[in-house]
This record gives structure tokens, C-alpha cells and sequence, in this order.
């Protein structure tokens, strides 16, 4: 084992981990900072997001209007304060990005260009065409560059955080190219790990979003909240799951069902026309739309093709110049992988796991309940999105939580002044235990495919858009189960330079403890609230449950499952309104 | 679902073996619909768990699965099954060190982009509270060299990146020129002091092969002609800036 002692950790170099990283640097620039990742920076699943990032920019936007939509958006379950913070400090965020060169669309007058999204009630997407994540992605890429402070290690995969004392004090890690144990010790580190959508079979996700960082908090004690809300996103292409953004309803697509017929007006988001028209219809929020489509399937008013049931989103009105101009990239992945032009043709889409609204418990300040860790992004849940993620929320959250992340960071460094140049042998054993286990002799019959079908059965079965006592009963069973079969799990690689086999495993292994979380989370959540759909509890119980889920690991039994109020300081809960004439569009409180 | 069984031919390297890289196939029942990642991931999940190569998003967006498909570098996850023969030779990237299997060492590219400063170099203090203004006609002018996902395709295409241990190549070049060409920078100048040194633009021969296989169509090779002429014209007009400075 080789041990690098330095000031500061950030596990996980995509928006969220490059965006602290370089907050940290700006704000102590004597601070030595290890940025880790599994993958090279560029490869992060930020680089997937595509439709834009909220912030009021516009005159005729307020902070306050995005707080409201927000917070209705979220089915109340968001710390008002922490949403407060967030709308206050994205304009300011997304200009620094334009200061850094991100290529924004824009209007002819050289100002940025925004776009509606579901759920907002004003203009407040930037968006770069339709590849912003990307470009956002690659601009905060390459300007960390530029900071000689901030040292990457690329391709290193995190183990294990390393906790002694009640303290974390840095990780422990598997240098990918070699297979050598590397322990990084220092006295802060903050987790920008994503999420964890592969535990479905049918997600949006890149390969690396295994929750491996809410693993590593949870197994460390801090505990996961608010675990049960899982986003479908309601446009995805079939089979492969491949996102087909927003933007293009916001740019004027509709939906259609067998009938050619704008369903959505069906489930409280209409009158269709006139179109397009914010918080109505096609642009109403992920949560509903995704909702009513499992509706009009069980109508048998969705199209069977061989690749499942769909409906169609229809952007031919919007003309090729138009398409060309905003959504090339939708154009590109609709042709290559859907066989279809949307200038000539709809393009067939259905509800696809997204997003993780959970995660690692935060405060405003992105500091966990773990003293010296601190976390962002996907993987953390400082509760802005609440029961139901707006879009175009997240890429925002990711450059003001990670920036806040960064700064506390900084603070706790020139506060703890030294480096942790020493820790005891014992915690970083248990850290590094779990490889060597995997890697050695003890064999059994399982497989990493195996188990993982298991997952993805149990998971898209019994925890998808709607979920009941029997299901997630049955999904606590069969997740509890599959964890004791984890142990036999036998692997045939046995080397040490690339071992993907082994990083799978250990993935795998992280996906069944946040999936028991999510899933135990989800059964104790007696009510439907936002993307927690329950059929036997179909209503809002706000007088049980306007509560964060707060999920403890237990070793090799279930999690520990508590609550804790929401934070409401000037918005009270109401009834969550879409549709409706013009204008009128808004939640009643 | 139809099925084909394709013959996928891969070059394995196992650096803990001692062994040189070998050809080992495998028999893979594809489904019509199939990318070539979709059937690496079918032999590394029921066939042969040992096989290493990278992937992602699955969505030609990451850049992670760039590999030599017959003779041709290809985004694994964009390279058909249906378009290929029933026989396929899969290798690593040329022109970069195999670190195992379909893995190459990238450290190569990650210098040579830090060493031409892709961030923007301002000429002055940013506006405050607001953005630049940028039109989007100056938008267009440097938009499509923002679109490279360091797949590396274009470094294993060119000769001169085989040739010349040093040259920067394709993708950090037109990195390079993307922002030179940005209305909100200043740098180009700073910047020529790498692109136009030995290792710079004036290795490449214009083969242009870098943009022939760019998934992104990033057309790094107009990119590093369009500096040349630049550099050409710096290097004309030094003496009348040194001029004015004096």
C-alpha cells in the first residue's frame, strides 16, 4: 500500500467534483487537491446531459419564481432554505461558466439564449443547442487545467472512505492501470460520485453510475435520505434507453399516443392548446408525464413495437432548420439508434430511469453528517429536488452545491492546518478488505451477471413508477437475499493491471446496499408523494410524511429507516397545479 | 429478435503474462439492433469475464470506447452490428502505448492538451454580473471545434502521431484553435508559442485522415491548416510588433 498525504480529496472529476475542485483551488490556492476518478474526467455522465441548466437570467424571471417552481415541482419534500440558496447563486454560476468559455446558445443580440422547461413557469434554461452537459462538462475540464494545485488521478477507483475516530481522513483507492493500493490521507474530503441508475436495467445512465460514492458514505455511517425517489424521465428511446431531452418539448414537440391524440390532457396537464404554453401539458413536470404514460399503457393506448410499448414524440412541425439549430444531437441519436428522422418522422419514447433524487445526506454547506466529509451532485441530497427533480435543476446544482462544497472544503482545510499525514493501520485495512477478498482464492458460484439480472428484475418489477405494499415487500426480500449471495461471488480475473471483472464486482456490491436502502426507503413511505407512486396509499400524507427518509447501514441487515422534518420557511404545501388556461398556471397554496 | 452470430476476432494483451498480444475469437449471438459494445459486453458478461476495454454512455457522447474495428478506429458504441461482415478484427488504438486488451495509455493526449492552455485567456477583467456578448455568427466561427469528445480516433488515424513521439496531434490542436477562434479570448498568441513550435501544427503532412474518422465531425485537420496560415502571418508581422512594444 502506498499512501499520498495531501490537503484535500475529491472523489469523482465530473461537473459536480471538477466544479468544487476548482472553487477549492480559487478559494485556497496553497491547498493541495487530489481530484480521483474511476474514469477520465471527459467520460463523467455529465457529458449525457443535454438540455440545459435553470437560472434566472431574463427580466421577466425572479428568484422567487424559480424558488415556487421549484418547490412545487419537488411535491414540497425541498429544504426551503437550501432552494434558496440554490436559485439565489445559479445566475452567478452559470455566468462564471460563460466567463470560462462554455459555448451557450444565443440571441442575436449576443446575450445567452434560454429555453422553457417542464415545470418552470418562465424562460430559464441555458442551453448549449442540445449537448449541454457536455459543454459544460469539458469548459470546467479543461479551465481546471489551468490550476497547478489541483493534481488528478485518473482512473483510480475508491474503495472505501478511511474513518477513524468519528472523522473521515481520506480514502482508500485501486490505481486501475497497476492494481496498487493507494490510501489518500487528508483532512477533507468531498464525494462528486453521480448516481446510481445502473441498478435498473432500462436507464439513461452511463455504465459508471453504480453508486459507488453513496455506497461509501453509507457504509461509513452517514446515512442516505429520501432514497425512494427515483426519476423516470419520460423520453427516452426504447431498448437502449438513450435520452431524448426536454428541450425538445420545450422547443414545441408533443406527445401522442396509437390514437395520435395528446394524451396528457387526459391527467390534469391540459387543455392542450394553446401550445406551447410553460407548466402545461408537454411541459408539465418528469413525475406526471411519466405517470400518465404508465396510465395509458394499462389503457391500451400506447404503440407495441418490438422493442416494447411507446408513444411518440412528434417534433416534424418544428421544421429541419429549427431542429438543426437546437437539437442536432436528438436528431443524430434518433437516426443512429431509433432508425428515425424527426424531421420526417415521430420518434418512439417512453419513461427511462433518469435520476436519483436521493443521496447522501447534506447540509447547505454540503458538509455530511461524517465529520470531514462532505458531498455533491447526484450522489448527495441537500434536498432542492425534492419528491421530483425539476429539469434542468440538476446541472445547476452541480456547479452552486459543488462550488459550496469546494469552499467548505477549503475552510475546514486552513482550519485543520496541517495535513493528515498519519492514520491507523486498521482503518485503512478495512478499507482495502473487500478487494483483497474479491480477489482471492475463496470461490463460489455466483456470477456478476447473475446477481445484477437479479437486480434489475427485482428493481424495474417491484420499484418502477408505481410500487405497492405486496411489490416492495417482495423487493426487500429478494435485495436482502441477493446481498447474501454476494459473498459467492466468484470472479475469473485474478490480475491486477485493468481489472474491470473486479471493478464490477465492486460496483455490483455497491448497487445492492444502496438498492436496499432505496427499496426499504420506498416501503416505509406510506403515502404518494412526487416519484414515490404508491397504489395502495395514493395520496399525499403530509401529516405522516412531508418528512426526509433518512436510511442508516447495518452491516449485513437491512438499514435502519428514521425521519426528519422538511425544512419549510415561506412556502406552504398546496396542491400541485398544471394545465389550466394561460397564465394561470400555478401551484395554490 | 433476429439473430447473427458474428466471429469477433479480438487482440488480447495481458502485460502480467509476459506474452505478447495474441488474436483470441469468440462466437457472439447478435441481435440485429446491436452496436459492437453491445456484444463486447455480452462475451465479458457469458463468455469471458477477463476481457478489459472502456465504455460509458453507451450514446457516442463520453468518447471511452474508441478501439480498430477491421482496420478502421470506430466508436465502439456507434459501430453496427448489422453493417459489419460476419467476421470482425477488433485491436486497441494504433499509435498509442497498450496499457491491456483494448486499453490505451491517454496520457499522451492529457499533456499535449494541458501543454496548448484550452481555457479562455481574457484580454481583460470578464463583464461583471452579465456575459460577454457573443453573437451567434461568433459562435459558429469556433462552435464546431468545441465538439470534440476526446475519443482519440483522431490520434490513432494519423501518421505523423505514430511518426513523432512529441506531436501534440489532432484533437489538442483543434482544442487549441477552438478557443483562439472565441470572441472572448485573447490568448492565440501565447497559444502559437506551443502549436507553432516543432511539435506543433507544423508536423502535420495534411493527410487528413484525423477528420475523415472523427465521429464529432470536428475537422481537425481544416483546424491545423487554418493555424498554419496564422502562424505563417505571426511570424511575418513579429518585427512590427516588436516595433510597436519598443
Amino acid at each position: 500500500m502506498r499512501t499520498v498525504a495531501t490537503d484535500m480529496v475529491i472523489i469523482g472529476a465530473g461537473g459536480a467534483g471538477l466544479q468544487a475542485a476548482i472553487a477549492a483551488a480559487e478559494a485556497n490556492p496553497a491547498a493541495d487537491i487530489a481530484l480521483i476518478s474511476k474514469v477520465y474526467p471527459m467520460r463523467s455522465h455529465t457529458v449525457a446531459a443535454e438540455g440545459g441548466a435553470a437560472g434566472v437570467i431574463k427580466d421577466n424571471d425572479s428568484l422567487d419564481d424559480h424558488f415556487h417552481d421549484t418547490v412545487s415541482g419537488g411535491d414540497w419534500l425541498c429544504d426551503q432554505d437550501a432552494v434558496d440558496a440554490f436559485v439565489a447563486e445559479a445566475p452567478k454560476a452559470l455566468l462564471q461558466l460563460e466567463h470560462w468559455g462554455c459555448p451557450w446558445s444565443r440571441e442575436s443580440d449576443g446575450r445567452v439564449s434560454v429555453r422553457p422547461f417542464g415545470g418552470m413557469k418562465n424562460e430559464r434554461t441555458w442551453f448549449a443547442a442540445d449537448k449541454s452537459g457536455f459543454h459544460i462538462l469539458h469548459t470546467l475540464f479543461q479551465t481546471s487545467l489551468k490550476h497547478a494545485s489541483i493534481q488528478r488521478f485518473d482512473e483510480y477507483y475508491a474503495l472505501d472512505l478511511i474513518v477513524q475516530d468519528g472523522e473521515c481522513r481520506g480514502v482508500a483507492t485501486l490505481c486501475l492501470a497497476t492494481g496498487e493500493e493507494v490510501a489518500f490521507l487528508a483532512p477533507a474530503v468531498i464525494l462528486c460520485t453521480g448516481g446510481a441508475g445502473r441498478m435498473f436495467p432500462f436507464t439513461t445512465n452511463g455504465a459508471i453510475n453504480t453508486a459507488d460514492g453513496m455506497a461509501m458514505a453509507y457504509r461509513a455511517g452517514a446515512p442516505l435520505k429520501d432514497m425512494e425517489f427515483v426519476q423516470y424521465h419520460p423520453t427516452g428511446l426504447p431498448r437502449t434507453g438513450i435520452l431524448i431531452t426536454e428541450g425538445a418539448r420545450g422547443e414545441g414537440g408533443i406527445l401522442l399516443n396509437k390514437d395520435g391524440y395528446r394524451y396528457l390532457q387526459d391527467y390534469a396537464l391540459g387543455p392542450p392548446d394553446p401550445w406551447p404554453r410553460k407548466k402545461a401539458m408537454e411541459l408539465g413536470p418528469r413525475d406526471r408525464l411519466s405517470q400518465a404514460f404508465w396510465h395509458e399503457q394499462r389503457k391500451g393506448r400506447t404503440i407495441s413495437t418490438a422493442d416494447g410499448e411507446v408513444v411518440h414524440l412528434d417534433l416534424r412541425h418544428l421544421g429541419q432548420a429549427k431542429i438543426d439549430e437546437r437539437l442536432p444531437f436528438v436528431r443524430e441519436l434518433s437516426r443512429a439508434y431509433a432508425g428515425v428522422d424527426p424531421v420526417t418522422e415521430p420518434i418512439p419514447v417512453r419513461p427511462v430511469v433518469h435520476y436519483t433524487m436521493g443521496g447522501i445526506d447534506t447540509d447547505i454547506q454540503s458538509a455530511t453528517a461524517l465529520p470531514g466529509l462532505f458531498a455533491a451532485g447526484e450522489c448527495a441530497c441537500v434536498s432542492i429536488n425534492g419528491a421530483n427533480r425539476l429539469g434542468s435543476n440538476s446541472l445547476t446544482e452541480l456547479l452552486v452545491f459543488g462550488a459550496r462544497a469546494g469552499r467548505s472544503a477549503a475552510e475546514r482545510v486552513r482550519s485543520a492546518g496541517h495535513k493528515a499525514t498519519s492514520v491507523n493501520t486498521d482503518a485503512c485495512e478495512a478499507a482495502f478488505g473487500r478487494t483483497t477478498r474479491l480477489l482471492g482464492e475463496v470461490r463460489g458460484n455466483e456470477t456478476i451477471a447473475g446477481l445484477r439480472d437479479g437486480l434489475h428484475e427485482v428493481m424495474e418489477r417491484c420499484a418502477g413508477i408505481y410500487r405497492d405494499e405486496t411489490l416492495l415487500r417482495e423487493a426487500c426480500e429478494k435485495i436482502g437475499s441477493l446481498r447474501e449471495r454476494f459473498p459467492a461471488l466468484a470472479i475469473q480475473d485474478h490480475s491486477r493491471v485493468y481489472n474491470t471483472e473486479l471493478i464490477y464486482a465492486l460496483e455490483l456490491g455497491s448497487m445492492l446496499e444502496v438498492a436496499q436502502a432505496m427499496v426499504h426507503s420506498a416501503h416505509g413511505r406510506q403515502e404518494s408523494r412526487g416519484a414515490h407512486q404508491r397504489l395502495d396509499y395514493p395520496e399525499r400524507n403530509d401529516e405522516r410524511f412531508l418528512q426526509h427518509s433518512l436510511a442508516t447501514f447495518r452491516g449485513s441487515d437491512p438499514p435502519a429507516i428514521d425521519y426528519r422534518a422538511v425544512v419549510i420557511t415561506r412556502f406552504q404545501p398546496g396542491e400541485r397545479v398544471y394545465g389550466g388556461v394561460p397564465g394561470a398556471a400555478d401551484s395554490k397554496a | 429478435m433476429t439473430e447473427r452470430t458474428l466471429r469477433i476476432e479480438i487482440q488480447r494483451y495481458q502485460p502480467e503474462d509476459d506474452e505478447p498480444p495474441y488474436w483470441q475469437g469468440y462466437n457472439v449471438p447478435c441481435e440485429e439492433h446491436w452496436v459492437l459494445l453491445d456484444a463486447l459486453n455480452h462475451i465479458k458478461d457469458h463468455l469471458d469475464g477477463t476481457l478489459s476495454y472502456r465504455w460509458s454512455c453507451h450514446m457516442a457522447v463520453c468518447g471511452s470506447c474508441g478501439m480498430v474495428v477491421n482496420g478502421d478506429p470506430m466508436l465502439a458504441c456507434k459501430t453496427f452490428v448489422r453493417d459489419l461482415p460476419d467476421t470482425v478484427r477488433v485491436a486497441p488504438l494504433s499509435n498509442l502505448p497498450v496499457e491491456r486488451d483494448l486499453i490505451v495509455d491517454q496520457e499522451r493526449f492529457m499533456t499535449s492538451l494541458s501543454e496548448v492552455s484550452p481555457w479562455v485567456i481574457p484580454a481583460g477583467t470578464p463583464p461583471e454580473d452579465a456575459e460577454y456578448r457573443q453573437s451567434p455568427q461568433e459562435l459558429a466561427r469556433f462552435r464546431q471545434y468545441s465538439m470534440c469528445i476526446n475519443c482519440l480516433l483522431c490520434y490513432a488515424a494519423c501518421p505523423q502521431v505514430g511518426l513523432n513521439p512529441g506531436y501534440l496531434g489532432p484533437a489538442a490542436l483543434a482544442l487549441a484553435h477552438r478557443y483562439n477562434l472565441d470572441s472572448r479570448d485573447d490568448g492565440r498568441l501565447w497559444r502559437a508559442e506551443v502549436t507553432g513550435s516543432e511539435n506543433g501544427v507544423w508536423e502535420c503532412t495534411f493527410v487528413g485522415e484525423c477528420s475523415e474518422v472523427c465521429p464529432k465531425h470536428v475537422d481537425p485537420a481544416g483546424a491545423i491548416q487554418q493555424m498554419k496560415l496564422a502562424n505563417s502571418l505571426d511570424w511575418l508581422t513579429a518585427p512590427l510588433r516588436r516595433k510597436e512594444r519598443s
